[in-house]
């Protein structure tokens, strides 16, 4: 072997090695919540029901205090992810049971219904276009997509609730809990491949700056992603 | 500064290699200029949707138009050099003249560099100064109003999205910034939580939005369209889809939209705080997210909007 194909393949063999090691750390410091595909197998036409719900603290895991949301996936099981692939142009009917506390809101703006399918949600069957995070048990948490103009707010479960969830992820529904439902459509064919991210804009991340770190800065809890497939 | 010797067997050629150069130094700055003038400066961001956008269009326009003819020289003498004195090929290698100061050109060239570093000096202070600068009649406390009538629009920044609330219309806060054309607008920059950046790219308007604070930053519409607003100040993890679209409109378009979206948010434009332009203290209203002690000199009561105006 010559001398420049020895050089060569120290360089590539270096290339190698620093690439593995980099993805390793990457992975290892920014772990990905996996992806729930509910465009699989799905039928033109048909809506998407999508189940989430929101819990006080997770219990388990890296991060065992943080609020989280939950999926639940098409085998009926509560995944700890907050990304989705949905298929485009459909009608997604989305179920979220919280489990948390609320509050007032920083800013009142999220306590109205916006981009949902009416301009309304229910609340305990109760149709709403708008919470008033002032009174009562206040909003817990929204589910906000701001390029699809999606926002919903979640009334919190009342603090003096005797059954509220004291177990880890998932809760089950025998404690007590909001249950808010809405429908909106994803986007069209022109939009497959792009994805959308949505938040939670109550500041939830307890004892961090402005409640805006921890899990309102980690992918998986307060936060994620919605794919569009074709 | 200085070139070669006068008194060399080239001082004649020096002469002639100093009409050549200026021969086509100065037809390359007159057509240059004039195509910054008349054929870039339309096209040279920001554009022309407001007048602070034009101003600083007007602005680049004249810095570029005073920095190209000394860098068309320089380059030009530069390759001039290259060109004309390089080592003949097969020449014995000589060491040159010797290198001596020119009085004449030091001078000339201190001279007019100074006076363009000057000019340049004056003419930024000036126009930092002037209405629609941004260093003289905007922040937290102008010294210069526009005259006339004055659309207030308030911006109100968070993690990770902005808002935007009409204290002259009826007070309702939406997601959407509609302004209308040919009028004047302030907007009055902050935030519910960290350093934000107001940036609305085609209106030439950018913005810090700080905590408790109310930055004002002045414009007047010139033309119909959309503009980019985006976060300017890295603020956490969603900071690069901090971004939306705000909208210049006809006026008789503006007023639609008011009224409908007036009416439209009516059921929750009476949960809002009543409008403030003083800064917000953040979970002073008992939010999540506590970041300042209830001890501190804020009343318990106190949010973003129970202050008393301050303009």
């Amino acid at each position: 072997m010559g001398k420049g194909a020895r050089l060569g393949l120290v360089l590539a063999l270096f290339v190698a090695a620093f690439g593995l090691v980099t993805y390793a750390v990457v992975a290892y410091v920014v772990p990905k919540p996996p992806v729930i595909d509910f465009a699989a197998g799905h039928s033109a036409g048909t809506p998407v029901d999508l189940h989430l719900q929101v819990v006080g603290s997770l219990g388990y895991g890296p991060h065992p205090t943080y609020v989280s949301y939950l999926t639940m996936n098409p085998s009926g099981k509560w995944v700890h992810t907050t990304r989705w692939d949905l298929p485009a142009n459909t009608q997604v009917n989305v179920t979220i049971d919280q489990y948390d506390s609320g509050s007032p809101l920083r800013n009142q703006y999220f306590g109205g219904v916006t981009g949902t399918l009416g301009g309304k949600a229910t609340l305990n069957g109760k149709s709403f276009t708008v919470l008033n995070a002032n009174n009562g048990a206040g909003v817990g948490h929204t589910f906000t997509m701001p390029a699809l103009g999606v926002s919903v707010p979640l009334w919190g479960v009342s603090s003096t609730a005797k059954n509220a969830c004291n177990q880890a992820a998932p809760c089950p529904s025998s404690a007590a809990h909001e249950v808010v439902k809405f429908s909106f459509m994803t986007p069209g064919s022109q939009s497959v491949g792009h994805t959308y991210r949505w938040q939670c804009f109550v500041p939830c991340g307890l004892a961090t700056v402005d409640g805006n770190g921890g899990p309102m800065q980690a992918i998986g809890y307060m936060g994620g992603f919605m794919t569009v497939e074709g | 500064m200085a070139r070669r010797q006068s008194s060399s067997p080239d001082a004649v050629s020096n002469k002639t290699h100093t009409a050549r150069l200026m021969g086509m130094w100065v037809p390359l700055m007159v057509v240059t200029e004039l195509v910054f003038w008349f054929v870039l400066q339309p096209h040279i961001p920001p554009g022309r949707q407001s007048d602070s956008a034009q101003g600083q269009q007007f602005d680049i326009t004249v810095l570029s138009m005073i920095a190209t003819p000394v860098f068309e020289l320089v380059i030009m003498y530069f390759i001039y050099s290259l060109l004309v004195w390089r080592h003949p090929k097969g020449a014995p290698l000589v060491d040159g003249p010797p290198i001596r100061s020119n009085m004449k050109i030091q001078t000339a060239w201190m001279v007019i560099t100074s006076a363009m570093v000057f000019g340049a000096f004056v003419f930024g202070t000036y126009e930092l100064v002037v209405p629609a600068g941004a260093g003289g009649g905007e922040g937290p406390n102008p010294i210069w109003k526009p005259s006339g009538k004055v659309l207030p629009v308030q911006v109100i920044a968070q993690q990770w999205r902005f808002t935007y609330r009409y204290p002259t219309l009826g007070g309702f806060e939406t997601s959407q910034l509609v302004i209308p054309n040919h009028t004047e607008i302030a907007f009055h920059v902050t935030s519910l939580d960290v350093v934000h950046n107001f940036w609305a790219y085609q209106l030439g308007v950018k913005a810090d939005a700080n905590p408790q604070s109310d930055n004002v930053a002045y414009t007047h519409t010139n033309q119909v369209g959309r503009f980019t607003v985006r976060c300017a100040e890295l603020c956490g993890i969603w900071h690069g889809a901090m971004y939306n679209y705000g909208h210049v409109v006809p006026r008789a378009q503006f007023s639609s939209w008011a009224t409908s979206t007036k009416a439209r948010l009516a059921s929750n434009t009476k949960n809002l705080p009543p409008f403030s332009y003083a800064g917000y203290v953040p979970s002073a209203n008992g939010a999540a997210g506590s970041f300042y002690s209830p001890q501190d000199k804020f009343g318990p009561l106190e949010t973003y909007g129970a202050a008393t105006p301050t303009s």
